[in-house]
């Protein structure tokens, strides 16, 4: 399989050759890494948004909404969707999708899910990988579902240009849990399930939250909250309205560039420490190591093992 | 362990399904159950809910790039469904992803299936262990080749 033909085949509109594509970049890999070198010739360009907050808030049905919205614009959609698994079961239903599949044919919608444990290079990479993936083939919006929890979850939706934080009525509390995350730092705070009797009390908490200044104002923007209801289809041409403002504005100063070049140094930061754990992991397992530890102190045997491991990743070609 | 190193594809990838309903009827009991043993038994599955047409599923297996697609249908249109999905996946140059069927098939249509381009067919009350090793089955093959 030839990856540069996969690569200009996915730029065609190809579902099948970005798909696969997709699945190349899960992990590091010679592949992967001549992937990435062509993504950063060709991108650059979009969009990211992330859309993160409390499970169950309706994330994934607000979504579905917005592109419908943003389509009638003209947009080209991806999506990426980071499933929540549960850490004890094995494996994952990945539920996102369910809610976004009537625009499964749709061809400049493209939905791609990516579970928190099927990657071996760390869900992070993985994520950020697909988004530089999307914005090489040329999407204009590229959407990341999340439920910013874990320190994985905070990290990728760090690195989105806009970021949407989602929540719903009655969890006041939940919003304080979540605090030391994600909860102060979005550019826009959308109040969903607003068809229950609960949302004003909660849309009055956050407009506190907001004037009292615990939502923090981020270069120069004051967040933005929204009242939703994603079932129906209520406040969404606002939120979507408000997503372009927020691009016109960081468009017009440097920050779309500085959030792109910080999403770049942060994967690079990733692929580091995947190849060196991974390598790691492996000389652990085969007994390298304790062969080494046999003959040497800690130390000595520590920068043999760097060595070695330098060693190995340069086996990796991606000319 | 030895069971989850069986269930990783490439490098440290999991089986990948697309559990999918076709048709008109909204009964998906059968087809959630399965998603979950299968989910239980360390896959990544997608369940795209139900009411889908075959351009909806073809279409999530390409986005996704799964490794197999297991189909519900209790409607009764199974032989016209099957039929316009394997003729998408082979349109779309994807026939080579497995494709498994349960529901309420007539016997006799089964080798008609087969024919179509069917892998299996499931018939209620097939042990969910059978169903798994299925999967583990094609997809190791698949990886062979
Ligand atoms: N009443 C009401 N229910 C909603 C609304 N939006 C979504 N829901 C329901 O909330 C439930 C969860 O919706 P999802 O869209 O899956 O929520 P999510 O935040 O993506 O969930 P996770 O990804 O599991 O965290 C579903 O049953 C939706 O039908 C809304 O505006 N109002
Ligand atoms: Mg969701």
């Amino acid at each position: 399989m030839n990856i540069y033909k996969l690569f200009d085949d996915a730029k065609r509109g190809s579902k099948r050759s970005l798909g696969r594509l997709l699945s190349i970049l899960e992990s590091p890999s010679n592949e992967s890494f001549r992937l990435l070198k062509e993504f950063v010739k060709h991108g650059g360009k979009s969009h990211v948004i992330g859309i993160t907050g409390i499970p169950g808030s309706g994330k994934s049905t607000l979504i579905s909404k917005m592109i419908s919205a943003m389509r009638r614009k003209g947009y080209s959609i991806a999506i990426v969707a980071i499933d929540p698994t549960s850490p004890y079961s094995q494996g994952a239903l990945l539920g996102d999708r369910l809610r976004m599949q009537e625009h499964s044919t749709d061809p400049k919608v493209f939905i791609r899910s990516v579970s928190t444990r099927g990657v071996k290079g760390g869900l992070s990479l993985a994520a950020l990988s697909m988004i530089e993936a999307f914005d090489a083939v040329g999407y204009d919006k590229i959407i990341v579902e999340s439920v910013g929890v874990g320190q994985a979850d905070i990290d990728i939706m760090n690195t989105a240009h806009t970021l949407l934080v989602i929540t719903m009525p009655g969890v006041g509390d939940e919003i304080q849990a979540l605090k030391a995350g994600i909860m102060e730092i979005g550019d826009v705070y959308v109040l969903n399930k607003s068809d229950k009797p609960e949302a004003a009390k909660t849309f009055e908490y956050l407009k506190f939250a907001l004037e009292t200044g615990e939502l923090e104002i981020k270069h120069g923007w004051t967040p933005r909250i929204v009242k939703t209801s994603a079932i129906m289809g209520m406040g969404i041409d606002q939120v979507v309205s408000i997503i372009d403002e927020h691009y016109n504005y960081i468009r017009e100063n440097s920050i779309f560039m500085d959030k792109l070049r910080d999403r770049r140094l942060f994967m690079l930061k990733l692929l580091v420490e995947s190849l060196f754990l991974d390598n790691l992991d492996d000389m652990y397992r085969s007994g390298e190591i304790e062969e080494l530890f046999k003959a040497n102190d800690y130390y000595t045997s520590s920068i043999k093992i760097i060595e070695l491991l330098l060693k190995k990743i340069r086996k990796i070609d991606n000319s | 362990m030895e069971r989850t190193a069986n269930l990783l594809r490439g490098r440290g990838r999991r089986i990948k399904v697309l559990v999918a309903k076709l048709g008109l009827d909204g009964h998906d009991r059968g087809a959630k159950v399965v998603a979950r043993a299968l989910r239980d038994a360390g896959m990544e599955v997608i369940y795209t809910g139900i009411r889908q047409t075959p351009e909806q599923v073809v279409s999530a297996a390409l986005q996704e790039d799964v490794d197999v697609i297991g189909v519900s249908i209790l409607s009764g249109a199974h032989l016209n469904l099957m039929k316009r999905l394997i003729d998408l996946l082979k349109k779309e140059g994807a026939d080579d992803i497995p494709v498994f069927l349960g529901g309420t098939i007539p016997i006799p249509d089964i080798p008609k299936l087969k024919e179509i381009g069917i892998k299996e067919v499931f018939l209620p009350g097939t042990h969910l262990n059978l169903i798994r090793d299925y999967i583990l089955g094609v997809v190791g093959e698949r990886k062979e080749h």
